[in-house]
C-alpha cells in the first residue's frame, strides 16, 4: 500500500515534448511508472519513446484512461495546464514548475477546491512511491520500499532524508514533496490524514521549514487527529527575518514562520524534532 | 521586489486613488525649486526601502523652499539601517484631521487575498496587529470576484468611518485592490490614509511589494527597480539565476535546493561555526553558473572556508565539479574548500576534483564539521579571531 499513486496510476505528462518533459519521462518509464499519454499543443501524433502524444488533456485521456497527471510546462503556461487537467477530469494534478505568481494560485487554489480535484506542488518535485511509481522528479534509485511515509515542503533536502533512510535499509511508502511556494495545492494535513489512513505507513517523517504556518498546523492536527509517530526537521535556523531564502514560501516576516516557534509546536505535541537530517533515520529507528 | 513609495504613489493614482502631487528631488537645489513650485508647506521624505525612515529623522515638514533645502540637505546621503538616501519626495503637506490604515495583502493560511483596515493609521500596523488585534477589521477576497462594494462598505463600517466619506472610501479600496490584483503585488498599503480639513480621502504614504514571479507580466514594473538599494553581491548573483543571501559568518555555502541550502547553513551553526550566505544555485546548474557562484562566495572577505554540498539530481556533480575548477584558475584563493558530491555523476565529479587539494566529506554532517574547523584553522594561521 502506498498514498497518492502506485503501479495503478495511469500518467500523463503534459509538456511532454520539452527539454525537462521528455528527460523526465524517460526516467519515470525507466522506473517502471505506468506512463500512458503525454500532451504538447500542435504535436498530437508524435511519440515520446513508447508514449503517444496527443494535442489536448482531453482527447488524451479519452484515449487513454490517465488518471494523473505531472506538469513540466513554463511557469506563464502552468496555470492553463492546471486547469485543463482538471476540466478533463483528472483527479490528482503534480506541478512540478517553479515560479508560477501567486495571483495565478489563488484562482487555482478556488478552482480546484470547488471541484475537488487534488494538486500536488506547484514547485515540487513531486511523487515516489518506491519500487511502484515514480512521478516528477526525485532521483528513483535513492527511494526502497517499507513503512516510512515522508512528507516535504523542499526538493533536495528531501533526496538528502530519503537517501539517508534508505543508507540505514528503512524503507517508505510514499515520499510526497508538496512544495516551497506559499500557496500551494497540497498541505502538510492533507498528506498526514493520507498516511494514517493508510494501512502500509506505520511512522512518518515530515520535513518543515521557516515561513508560514503550515508546520503549526500539522503539530495541531498531530495531537488531535494521529495515532501513528512522526518525527520532523525544520529548515532554516540560521536565516534572518526579512530575507526571502530562495522558495517564495520561505521567509520569517511580522515575527512570525519561525524554525524556533515550528520547532516549539511541533516537540509541544510529543514530535521528535531532529536537529540535522541524518539524524532522522536514529529517531525512527528509536520508535 | 518592493517598490519605493514615489513608485508605489504613482501606481495608485493610475487607478485613480487620490495622492499629493509631489516630486522627486535628488539634491538639495532641487527640493528647493519643487518646493518653490508648490508653493506651500512640504514634507522632506527620504526614498528607501526599509522602514522606520520616520524615527531615523528621515521625513521633516518644511514651511518654505528654504527650510525644504535644507532637510534635503540633511536627508539626503543620510544612512538609514545600512542604507544611504539618494532620493526625497517633496510632497505638499497636508492638513490632516483622521489617519486611516488600509492595505491588502496575501492571507497564506487562509489561501485568500485580504483586505486589512484601521482607524489607528499612520502606526506600523504591525505593532497595531500585535497589541489591539480587535483594531483591525479582515475581509478576505474571493480571487474570482474581487472586492465588491458591500465589502468595502463593511470595512467602512467596521473602522467606524463616518458616513459622509463611504462613497470616497469604497471607490478607493476598490481601486487598491485592483492595483494589487492586476499588478501581481503581495501587498499594497496606504498607511496613512487620511481625511483632510476639506473632507477628503487622499493616501499620504504609499508601500507596494511585487511577487517577483510575476513580474514577466509588468516590464515597466521591474523597470522601476532600483539596484542602488541591492547589495552588489546579490544583483549579480539575480542576475545570474542564483539565489544569494549575504549573511555575517564565515563559511561561505553552495547548495543546489533552498531546503538544502537553509539546512547546510544550520549545520554549520550546530558544529560552532556561522554560515556566510545562502546560495541555492538551483535544479540543472552549468559549469559557468557554480563559477559565478563561487566568485561570489570568495568576493565576501569574511569567509574563511567554503562548503559545497551538491545533492545530484537534476543537477549533475560533473557540471559543478567543473564549475569550480573554472572558478578557482580565474580566482586562485587559499580559503579551503570542503566538497560533498552525492548523486547523478558523482564519480565523474569526484574525479574532476581529485588533484585540485580539495577537502572531501561523505555525509553532511562531516562536510560541515570539516568546513567549521577548515575556518578554525585558517583564521588561527593568519593571526585572526575565528
Amino acid at each position: 500500500m502506498s498514498i497518492l499513486v502506485d503501479r495503478n496510476t495511469r500518467l500523463l505528462v503534459q509538456g511532454i515534448t520539452g527539454r525537462e518533459g521528455a528527460f523526465h519521462t524517460e526516467q519515470m518509464v525507466a522506473y517502471g511508472t505506468n506512463v500512458v499519454a503525454g500532451t504538447t499543443p500542435g504535436k498530437g501524433g508524435e511519440w515520446v519513446g513508447n508514449v503517444p502524444v496527443f494535442d489536448t488533456v482531453k482527447s488524451a485521456v479519452e484515449a487513454t484512461g490517465a488518471n494523473c497527471s505531472v506538469i513540466y510546462v513554463p511557469a506563464a503556461a502552468t496555470p492553463d495546464a492546471i486547469y485543463e487537467a482538471a476540466d478533463a477530469g483528472i483527479p490528482l494534478i503534480v506541478a512540478i514548475t517553479e515560479g508560477v505568481p501567486i495571483m495565478d494560485m489563488l484562482k487555482v487554489r478556488a478552482y480546484l477546491d470547488q471541484r475537488g480535484v487534488r494538486l500536488v506542488g506547484p514547485n515540487c518535485p513531486g511523487i515516489l512511491t518506491p519500487g511502484e511509481a515514480k512521478v516528477g522528479i526525485m532521483p528513483g534509485h535513492i527511494g526502497m520500499p517499507g513503512n516510512v511515509g515522508v512528507v516535504s515542503r523542499s526538493g533536495t533536502l528531501t533526496y538528502e532524508v530519503v537517501y539517508a533512510l534508505t543508507s540505514r535499509r528503512i524503507g517508505q511508502t510514499t515520499c510526497v514533496g508538496i512544495g516551497g511556494d506559499p500557496i500551494n495545492g497540497t498541505s502538510f494535513i492533507d498528506v498526514l490524514e493520507m498516511f494514517e489512513d493508510d494501512p502500509a505507513t506505520e511512522k512518518i517523517v515530515m520535513i518543515g521549514e521557516i515561513g508560514g504556518t503550515d508546520e503549526e498546523k500539522a503539530a495541531r492536527f498531530i495531537s488531535e487527529k494521529m495515532t501513528k509517530p512522526v518525527v520532523a526537521f525544520i529548515a532554516g535556523r540560521t536565516a534572518p527575518p526579512g530575507k526571502r531564502m530562495g522558495h517564495a514560501g520561505a521567509i520569517v516576516e511580522g515575527g512570525t514562520g519561525t524554525a524556533e516557534e515550528k520547532i516549539k509546536a511541533l516537540e509541544s505535541v510529543g514530535v521528535k524534532v531532529a536537529s540535522h537530517p541524518e539524524q532522522i533515520p536514529d529517531l525512527i529507528a528509536e520508535l | 521586489m518592493k517598490l519605493h513609495e514615489y513608485q508605489s504613489k504613482f501606481v495608485f493614482a493610475g487607478y485613480g486613488i487620490p495622492i499629493p502631487h509631489g516630486k522627486i528631488a535628488t539634491t538639495p537645489q532641487e527640493a528647493f525649486e519643487i518646493a518653490r513650485e508648490i508653493g506651500q508647506p512640504v514634507v522632506i521624505k527620504a526614498q528607501v526601502l526599509v522602514g522606520g525612515r520616520g524615527k531615523a529623522g528621515g521625513v521633516k515638514l518644511a514651511r518654505n523652499p528654504d527650510e525644504a533645502e535644507m532637510y534635503a540637505s540633511a536627508i539626503l546621503g543620510m544612512n538609514i539601517k545600512g542604507l544611504t538616501v539618494k532620493k526625497v519626495l517633496v510632497d505638499p503637506a497636508a492638513d490632516i484631521k483622521t489617519e486611516i490604515y488600509l492595505g491588502v495583502t496575501t492571507d497564506r493560511a487562509a489561501r485568500r487575498s485580504v483586505m486589512m483596515a484601521s482607524a489607528a493609521g499612520g502606526v506600523d500596523i504591525e505593532e497595531v496587529a500585535r497589541s489591539t488585534p480587535e483594531k483591525i477589521v479582515r475581509i478576505h477576497i474571493d480571487p474570482f470576484l474581487g472586492l465588491r462594494d458591500y465589502q468595502a462598505r463593511d470595512i467602512a463600517c467596521g473602522i467606524g468611518l463616518a458616513r459622509q466619506y463611504w462613497k470616497e472610501f469604497i471607490q478607493i479600496a476598490r481601486a487598491l485592490y485592483r492595483c494589487y490584483e492586476e499588478n501581481d503585488a503581495s501587498l499594497a498599503e496606504i498607511n496613512p490614509l487620511v481625511i483632510t480639513a476639506d473632507d477628503h480621502l487622499l493616501a499620504l504614504d504609499g508601500k507596494m511589494v511585487l511577487d517577483d514571479n510575476g513580474l514577466f507580466r509588468h516590464p515597466q514594473l521591474a523597470e522601476m527597480r532600483d539596484t542602488d538599494e541591492e547589495a552588489p553581491a546579490e544583483a549579480q548573483a539575480r542576475q545570474a539565476g542564483l539565489s544569494y543571501v549575504k549573511l555575517d559568518g564565515e563559511i561561505g555555502c553552495m547548495v543546489n535546493g533552498a531546503g538544502l541550502a537553509m539546512t547546510t547553513m544550520d549545520m554549520t551553526k550546530l558544529f560552532g561555526g556561522s554560515p556566510a550566505n545562502f546560495l541555492d544555485i538551483g535544479g540543472g546548474a552549468k559549469a559557468d553558473k557554480v563559477a559565478t557562484a563561487l566568485r561570489i562566495i570568495l568576493a565576501d572577505p569574511n569567509v574563511k572556508s567554503v562548503l559545497f554540498n551538491i545533492f545530484g539530481g537534476i543537477t549533475r556533480c560533473d557540471e559543478v565539479a567543473r564549475g569550480i575548477l573554472e572558478a578557482l584558475q580565474e580566482v586562485p584563493t587559499q580559503v579551503p574548500m570542503v566538497v560533498r558530491l552525492i548523486g547523478t555523476n558523482e564519480e565523474e565529479g569526484r574525479a574532476i576534483l581529485a588533484d585540485a587539494n580539495m577537502i572531501t566529506a561523505a555525509t553532511l554532517a562531516e562536510a560541515a564539521q570539516k568546513a567549521v574547523e577548515a575556518a578554525k584553522q585558517y583564521a588561527t594561521e593568519r593571526g585572526e579571531q575565528s
